[in-house]
């Protein structure tokens, strides 16, 4: 008995999926070229334009690829595989990893290609810039996975694509990937305690030495942790009958 | 797996599940010896499913106990000792045929090799197919797969053979029967009397949530086959009806007497012997459905007597 064949399974069954996969890692780039090149000179929030949007783009994109998976998850509980799972020895802690590494597996590449896309547009960042930004993106990303799992396991398969929007939106609007809507007073201070905020600012951090300031640590460590109960009941929701 | 040979096999205690104010199951007890293959037996809504659901640890019972081998259904599951086959479920999309089964098989600790069970299940003639492009047969025959490849103690199948052809079925039973003769506990639901027969060494039959009947298949079937014998006799006492040779119950519609009987023959010539008025007599069919529906019908009266006494 070994996980190990779930795992790669899981990322084979991600791989083949390839329209979810296209569409998924195209959508960010396509409005990154139509918005940032016409831009490029600008300024926004004291850092070139290209860069912050292209850091605010990886976040959106990586978001979206994170919340996503939903879908699949809740396509696979449609098909009534889920149930069939659950009557053999999978760990549920197994199936859970793997849905977050293919989960990744599509985050990564998303990142990936903007930050190309970035580069083409005069973006240069340090290596350890670079390395930073993209591992703030990632640790950021965790609540945003964690929501993919959760409306995944609860939500019915043809309700998940507005929520998923939804969700993708919302986060991105409020956390400032398309501009910051607050520039300061309440608004803001709300603003700052999404998690979504704290990915647009892994740019910002890159740029100015690469790190968020201890308070982007404990908002993005407490959605993680907040979240967590919510996707085992999920998950345990999602396998058993009412 | 120090634990699967203990006597006692799969005990359900008291078992019992609501829906809301539907009763789905009401305090089942089964034993089933290891090694027994057994059909739960009834139509659709008895409880089969239920039950079967509550063996496998999908549903928690309201009240009452389950032991699979001495464990808990969960504890069961994860050891590997169980394998099923639910009513409903596609196999995973983008994966072949022969992928789902071998990651089945990867999940247990003693798998059967994927190449034997794809030939068994006849699922070796798709098995590079995507499980996208199954038919309905194609993709209740690599779920079935997906039950044995963990070469399981315990086989559960909840109405296996729902979307598989005739010749398919004999296939199907084929490979099931041999399951069990190789020590394996199977246990069945059907609503098919002639496929519980046939396959079973144990029929238990479920109604409204109760098992109404369980013995020998040969037992409950000729019991389910008694042939009926209706008459008009106004004047006919049912006691001493009931005393006739050959007749297992005699009931009384207005001035028609109705006697299911173990030996319709017996009964015919007791009863022309014994009474001067009988009129109209029909021997009637025993079909297996007009049997099936007896028996369960037994257990409506029961019900109905017993909620008209608490009101």
């Amino acid at each position: 008995m070994s996980s190990a064949m779930h795992y790669r399974y899981e990322i084979l069954r991600t791989l083949r999926n390839w329209r979810f996969f296209a569409i998924t890692l195209a959508l960010p780039l396509v409005i990154f070229y139509a918005i940032a090149s016409a831009n490029r000179h600008a300024h926004t929030d004291g850092i070139a334009f290209p860069l912050y949007f292209m850091t605010a783009m990886a976040a959106y994109g990586a978001m979206f690829a994170s919340v996503s998976p939903g879908g699949r998850i809740a396509a696979d509980r449609a098909r009534g595989w889920t149930r069939q799972l659950r009557i053999t020895p999978l760990r549920a802690h197994t199936y859970v990893i793997s849905k977050v590494l293919s989960t990744y597996l599509m985050a990564l590449p998303a990142l990936a290609l903007l930050f190309l896309a970035g580069v083409t547009l005069g973006v240069r960042l340090e290596a350890t810039h670079w390395l930073a930004m993209a591992g703030l993106l990632v640790i950021g990303l965790a609540p945003f996975v964690e929501m993919g799992l959760i409306a995944g396991n609860l939500a019915p398969v043809d309700s998940i694509p507005p929520i998923v929007g939804g969700i993708v939106v919302l986060f991105a609007l409020l956390g400032g990937v398309f501009g910051q809507i607050f520039n300061g007073g309440t608004m803001l201070t709300i603003v700052k305690v999404l998690p979504s905020y704290w990915l647009v600012q892994a740019g910002k951090a890159a740029h100015g030495g690469g790190n968020w300031p201890l308070e982007g640590w404990i908002v993005v460590a407490a959605w993680a942790v907040a979240l967590v109960p919510f996707a085992v009941f999920a998950f345990r929701r999602s396998s058993s009958r009412a | 797996m120090a634990n699967r040979n203990v006597p006692g096999g799969i005990v359900l205690s008291c078992l019992s599940k609501s829906y809301g104010n539907l009763r789905a199951v009401r305090s089942v007890d089964l034993m089933i010896a290891p090694g027994e293959t057994v059909a739960l037996l009834g139509h659709n809504g008895a409880g089969k499913t239920t039950t079967i659901d509550m063996m496998l640890g999908l549903t928690r019972p309201d009240d009452g106990s389950i032991s699979i081998f001495g464990a808990s259904p969960a504890a069961a599951v994860r050891s590997g000792w169980v394998g099923g086959m639910l009513q409903t479920g596609s196999p995973l999309e983008y994966l072949k045929v022969r992928e789902v089964v071998a990651l089945t098989g990867s999940y247990y600790p003693n798998p059967l090799p994927t190449d034997e069970v794809l030939r068994l299940t006849g699922a070796d003639e798709f098995a590079d197919q995507l499980t996208t492009k199954l038919s309905s047969g194609q993709s209740q025959r690599v779920r079935f797969a997906a039950a044995l490849v963990g070469d399981p103690d315990l086989l559960v199948l909840d109405e296996p053979t729902a979307a598989i052809d005739v010749e398919g079925r004999r296939d199907f039973w084929q490979v099931t029967r041999a399951t069990a003769e190789r020590g394996k506990t199977v246990l069945f639901a059907t609503h098919y009397l002639e496929e519980a027969d046939a396959y079973a060494d144990r029929i238990v039959l479920m109604a409204r949530g109760r098992i109404v009947a369980d013995g020998p298949a040969t037992e409950i079937k000729a019991r389910a086959t008694s042939r009926v014998i209706r008459a008009t006799m106004p004047d006919a006492d049912l006691a001493s009806l009931r005393g006739l040779p050959g007749v297992v119950s005699a009931e009384r519609h207005g001035g028609t007497v109705v006697l299911s009987c173990s030996d319709a023959d017996s009964a015919l010539y007791a009863l022309l012997g014994s009474y001067r008025r009988v009129r109209d007599i029909e021997v009637g069919g025993g079909s297996l459905e007009d049997a099936f529906l007896e028996l369960t019908a037994e257990d409506d009266r029961g019900e109905a007597i017993a909620e008209e006494a608490t009101i």
